[in-house]
């Protein structure tokens, strides 16, 4: 049933790998896949983007210095194409999160959990697209309709629970690849289901069985 | 929820994808004299005529686009290392060989930007295409056997570009496999006794291949 048969990867190499892999884009790059890849909103990487930012500011002084002095036309563009690609990154990874925050933003707002993964501006847009979305959907819709279908939360005053708040499917499934070895572990709260995950092991698994180990980043999403 | 769509099964494009492998290391032969770059990815050079020297793919293209270098193919981007893996492929049905993640991706960039780098240029991409061809026929009969009783696939050795495009099928497939063998489904008490005491228990997880 496990693949012990695999352990013989040797965990050495990979631990250097990751040691040396470890730049701030590698790691921009990992949250940005994996925010990509995840149904839920993760946490905000609050230092990492910091950090990233200044880079990239950095970055943008230089170019311009580069410009003003001369310097090889070539070497300048190259410089840009770096700069480029990180911003990339960099929006890319914000605009996935905005993308997220928009579709569950009433879950959201009302998880603690969640609310918690976003960063200060996040909640800040949250809390006014929220706002927005209520106020556009009762005035144009919503206030027109009969007694007991006005709520922006319930199909109708019988509903008993929510059940017009969009969540995110959380047994999804989806591509990851194990970093180290992982070890065997359980994918059912039942303990029926093992898998062995050994390291470079690419599977495809239900979202809520592995994510504890993609917010403890032993796991990636392809 | 139940029923609801999920628009974001195919989470990366492809060219997000070839974005990826661009950050691939590979070898260059300079022809020209440059300092260091310190980048935000990284500091590579310095770089010196017939020097060889590493750097990520994007700018090994980048400095071959204006013909400031040759790029030294990877060792696996040969004939017969394909050759190798394309025989070893065929003999093992169930099993994807080892190669780079984004061997598509970085093999398409340099037939597109190095070709006159790569020695038998024709032959190494007839056999890149039979191998991908190989195994993405290996994908579609593991798919087959994706059943209700699917918990977990696993797939290893499967490639970025090849995960890609079949992540939308798998995906969709595993959910309305999952969804109509979970307990909700199938929760009436008066109904559930005239189905087969088995439904509920869920087997154990199918591989693609055979270990």
């Amino acid at each position: 049933m496990a693949s012990g048969s695999e352990q013989g990867l040797d965990t050495a190499t990979e631990d250097y790998d990751s040691l040396i892999a470890t730049t701030d884009v590698e790691l921009l790059k990992q949250a940005w896949r994996n925010e990509k890849a995840a149904p839920e909103i993760l946490q905000f990487q609050a230092s990492l983007i910091q950090r990233s930012r200044e880079q990239i500011q950095l970055m943008e002084d230089t170019v311009e210095e580069f410009t003003e002095n001369g310097t090889d036309p070539l070497t300048v563009s190259l410089y840009q194409m770096d700069l480029d690609r990180t911003q990339f990154l960099l929006r890319s990874y914000l605009r996935i999160r905005l993308q997220k925050i928009e579709k569950y933003m009433i879950h959201i707002s009302r998880t603690n959990e969640l609310w918690n993964r976003l960063s200060e501006q996040e909640q800040r847009f949250a809390k006014r697209c929220t706002d927005d979305m209520e106020k556009h959907l009762k005035q144009s819709v919503l206030s027109r309709l009969p007694y007991g279908y006005q709520s922006i939360l319930k199909q109708s005053i019988s509903s008993e629970e929510d059940d017009m708040v969009p969540e995110p499917q959380l047994d999804t499934f989806v591509f990851c690849k194990s970093k180290g070895s992982v070890g065997a572990f359980q994918l059912d709260d039942s303990g029926d289901e093992i898998v062995d995950l050994v390291g470079d092991d690419l599977y495809v698994l239900r979202y809520k069985s592995i994510k504890a180990l993609v917010e403890r980043g032993q796991i990636d999403l392809v | 929820m139940a029923g609801q769509s999920d628009p974001h099964l195919s989470v990366f494009s492809a060219a997000e994808v070839e974005f990826l492998a661009e950050d691939e290391m590979v070898e260059i032969v300079p022809n020209m004299k440059m300092g260091p770059l310190n980048f935000i990815c990284g500091d590579f050079g310095p770089f010196r005529p017939q020097i060889a020297t590493e750097v990520p793919l994007w700018l090994a293209v980048a400095l071959k686009k204006r013909g400031k270098c040759t790029i030294r193919p990877p060792q696996w981007l040969s004939v017969e290392k394909l050759t190798q893996v394309l025989e070893a492929e065929r003999d093992s049905p169930r099993e994807f060989q080892p190669l780079p993640f984004h061997y598509v991706e970085i093999s398409r960039l340099l037939f597109d930007h190095a070709r006159d780098d790569i020695p038998d240029v024709y032959m190494v991409r007839s056999l890149i295409e039979d191998i991908r061809y190989v195994r993405f026929s290996k994908v579609e009969s593991g798919l087959e056997t994706i059943s209700g009783r699917t918990h977990a696939v696993k797939l290893k050795n499967l490639s970025a570009m090849e995960v890609n495009i079949v992540r939308p099928f798998v995906v969709r497939t595993l959910q309305a496999f999952y969804k109509h063998d979970s307990p909700q489904m199938i929760q009436h008490p008066d109904t559930a006794a005239n189905r087969p005491p088995q439904v509920a228990d869920r087997g154990p997880r199918r591989d693609l291949r055979r270990r």
